[in-house]
């Protein structure tokens, strides 16, 4: 069965057999020719952003939040150039993204023609695989490939770049494939029985296990068998500041984020454990810290469906090559094979118990300023309290995103969308607004600092117009919040380019209406309820609260760069006491 | 660091060899020498590459490049399992006086004379690096006016071939279409598949009462 249609058609008509709903985009020159059927689609709802970064970030959150691959679009040369960033931000949190772009006709590539820019070869480190497409009757095979590589294996993103004239070319002979050739492109999900019972052995063998989990378990949608798993010995569990919310967070065995900012107890499991069952999660330098002093006793089991990020910082004792969820569905198994035929359930009591004092004896915590002013973790917890568990979540980057991850109630996978590889500011609204055109069911709040609210703020614009009601909490502490903790910390508070006096200009209120939302501010801790009801009970418009919060509060616990986990601070020159714990 | 020889088996499209080198060199890796060209089937390339780096990371830079996905199969060749080849072009000063002991070593190394001027000579070797290397050194005397040599290429022994099995078709169902709840703020489908293109199809949250409506953008 095939039909005659251009190549833009045969485009539009691949992303709907890709079942595509929704594309985040900019038109341009280039990519013209692949708005005109968007027009007619019935199936697409093309979303037109302010800005390319928004477009791809918006993508993600899509895509975050509902476990479906994400799709933006934009044009050659820098509509393209402005995707480079969201599409480095899902590389690296592994985000299943399809990006098109359109290029210059074939025979103007190469020329330095206007708008051209070569974004297969920019984006190659940056994407999972990319294409130029100068064949239109390769569009269809091409769509196919794309989302099956972004969506499968490790998600990640892929982009197409079709030129123009393959668009415009017509008698197009449309056939969405029965199958896809990839001869190098098989993705391993069923580990090795062999290695998962090596695992199990390791398990009851252990007496300090520590299940490090990482965003890979929210990918896989194991959160049900993460559970099952922890609870069937009682093994303690850390969420990595991707995880949040792969186990709730008010579960017994949660001992909660690791990290440069994890929780001491977190950051004690890991260090003084005896064996990490590593899940979906990579040894980021931001949880090691340095590596060579982290978890030192420990033996590893490390299951990561892809085979090269085992072994890459940290060597297994145990690799698994597989996806989470069969992972950790075989590891049960093999465990309760483990047990029966050993006679006897290990028990993780005592180590458990060490854990729970550190847990009640160093919770994550915050003073109130002692000058009156608003405290932002307070801020950030009363929003929590409010909105609770059932909302979902996003973040930029920085000390808001910090406090957001240990003052947010994580309950559920897919509630949490930040950015965490990359580290990229401005990603909070756009991936709102993703987060929201995929559940508009849900209420979507975005934690944002006032200086990553100034990169992407441009999207409200797109949520006053489109219908998609986000509230934004803007952190304004008037400051590069984390850069400045690092000024007052080792830089001895020579307070470099990171004053915004964004308390003062702009009024990020009048901002937000003049961008079709509503906008709110808030200074003082007792209107913090109301002012978050209010925001509340806007239900058909962007909102915008403007907290302008203390601006020396530092988030805590630290690790500093470059040391041992050993040396966790709770505070300024506060550390904690190890040696009483036996821990 | 050891030597390694890699052979990569690689989907013949454009672009791949600038994947391969690119990667290589972002994960903080010299190539030593790189080849590639056909192979028996049309549709797939071969590489060889030669690297200087310690086990642990010749495994990462391995693993990374299995990831790329025109790679289709990655094969470390043991020096002593393997013939390995280097072409060698070299234009060396000979006059009468010398252009009898420059065959002679011409000769001593089964290398050929392509080219010859009054004042120089043309040689062409192939051989392992390891004989390339001694020949120069017995050339380099007479004077080495240029020189030209290709990327190692290496084969393993025996009768056992690299791509015999990895090349069969896996195919791949294409990605289907989701099934799941429809979008709720996507127009449906089904309702308005006669209505025209600017018809109100993306429906927003009702308002609460009292307050106006923000009206979508219609397209």
């Amino acid at each position: 069965m095939s039909e005659q249609l251009t190549g833009a058609q045969a485009l539009i008509r691949a992303l709907e057999h890709a079942g595509v709903d929704t594309v985040f985009g900019i038109p341009g020159g280039a990519i013209l020719p692949a708005y005109d059927p968007m027009l007619d689609s019935t199936q697409i709802r093309h979303i037109l952003v302010r800005h390319e970064q928004g477009a791809g970030h918006a993508a993600q959150g899509y895509a975050a939040a509902s476990g479906k691959t994400g799709v933006c679009m934009a044009t050659s040369g820098p509509g393209a150039t402005n995707l480079v960033t969201p599409i480095a931000d899902a590389y690296m949190d592994s985000v299943p993204l399809v990006a098109i772009t359109g290029q210059v006709a074939g025979a103007a590539i190469g020329t330095d023609a206007f708008q051209e820019a070569d974004i297969r070869g920019i984006t190659m480190p940056i994407t999972k695989h990319n294409f130029l497409v100068t064949d239109p009757n390769d569009i269809a095979t091409t769509i196919a490939e794309a989302f099956h590589i972004a969506s499968t294996g490790r998600p990640g993103p892929v982009l197409v770049d079709v030129t123009k004239d393959a668009m415009q070319t017509h008698g197009v002979d449309f056939q969405w494939p029965t199958e896809l050739s990839l001869p190098g492109y098989r993705p391993v999900t069923r580990p090795h029985p062999k290695q998962v019972r090596e695992a199990a052995r390791l398990i009851v063998a252990a007496e300090k296990p520590v299940l490090y989990v990482g965003g890979g378990v929210i990918r896989a949608q194991a959160s049900a068998e993460l559970k099952e798993l922890a609870e069937l010995l009682g093994i303690p569990v850390v969420t990595t500041l991707m995880a949040r919310g792969a186990l709730p967070d008010t579960h017994d065995l949660h001992f909660g984020m690791p990290g440069m900012h994890g929780s001491v107890s977190a950051v004690g499991a890991l260090q003084r454990s005896d064996l990490l069952i590593t899940l979906g999660a990579r040894f980021d330098d931001r949880v090691t810290g340095k590596l060579d002093s982290f978890a030192p006793e420990a033996k590893v089991i490390h299951a990561d469906i892809d085979p090269a990020e085992i072994g890459k910082n940290r060597a297994a004792d145990v690799p698994i090559v597989g996806d989470c969820k069969e992972v950790i569905t075989d590891l049960i198994a093999a465990l309760r094979t483990e047990i029966a035929s050993a006679g006897r359930t290990p028990s993780y009591d005592a180590w458990r118990g060490q854990l729970e004092s550190v847990r009640a004896k160093y919770p994550v915590a915050y003073d109130d300023p002692e000058d009156g002013t608003l405290s932002p973790q307070y801020v950030i917890e009363r929003i929590g309290k409010i909105a609770g568990p059932d909302a979902i979540y996003t973040a930029g980057v920085g000390q808001h995103q910090m406090w957001s991850a240990h003052y947010l109630p994580f309950e559920k996978p897919r509630h949490w969308l930040n950015s965490g590889g990359l580290g990229t500011m401005g990603y909070a609204v756009p991936a709102a607004m993703g987060a929201k055109v995929a559940r508009p069911d849900k209420t979507v709040w975005a934690i944002d600092g006032d200086g990553c609210f100034q990169m992407t703020n441009q999207e409200l614009v797109t949520c006053a117009l489109e219908g998609i009601p986000i509230k934004v909490a803007v952190i304004n502490n008037q400051s590069l919040g984390m850069v400045r903790q690092w000024q007052t910390l080792f830089y001895d508070k020579r307070y470099s380019n990171t004053d915004l006096h964004s308390a003062r200009i702009p009024d990020f209120a009048k901002l937000a209406e003049a961008m079709g939302g509503v906008g709110l501010r808030c200074s003082d801790k007792d209107s913090v309820d109301a002012t978050i009801d209010k925001a509340m009970s806007v239900t058909d418009q962007p909102v915008v609260v403007d907290f302008v919060v203390h601006r020396d509060a530092m988030v805590w616990p630290m690790v500093a760069a470059g040391v041992s986990n050993d040396e966790i601070q709770i505070a300024r020159d506060m550390a904690p006491q190890w040696d009483g714990e036996e821990l | 660091m050891s030597k390694h020889t890699l052979s990569i088996l690689v989907e013949n499209k454009h672009g791949v060899l600038a994947r391969v080198a690119a990667l290589i060199s972002r994960r903080g890796f010299n190539i030593d020498s790189l080849a590639v060209g056909p192979t028996e089937h049309p549709e797939v390339s071969r590489m060889t590459i030669a690297v200087s780096v310690d086990e642990q990371p010749l495994e990462q830079i391995t693993k990374q490049l299995n990831k790329l996905v025109n790679v289709i199969k990655i094969v470390e060749l043991e020096p002593t399992q393997t013939v390995q080849r280097e072409l060698l072009l070299v234009k060396v000063k000979a006059d009468t006086l010398t252009r009898g002991q420059v065959l002679e070593t011409v000769q001593l190394f089964r290398a050929k004379v392509v080219d010859v001027a009054p004042d120089a000579i043309t040689i062409e070797a192939t051989g392992n690096p390891e004989k390339l290397e001694a020949m120069l050194r017995v050339l380099e005397p007479f004077g080495v006016r240029e020189l030209v040599q290709s990327g190692m290429v290496a084969i393993g022994r025996g009768s056992r071939s690299i791509s015999d099995r990895t090349l069969r078709p896996v195919p791949v169902p294409p990605p289907h279409v989701q099934t799941g709840p429809p979008n709720v703020q996507a127009r449906p489908a089904s309702s308005s598949a006669g209505a025209s293109a600017s018809s109100a199809h993306h429906p927003v949250p009702a308002p609460p009462p009292g307050r106006t409506a923000v009206v979508p953008n219609q397209h």
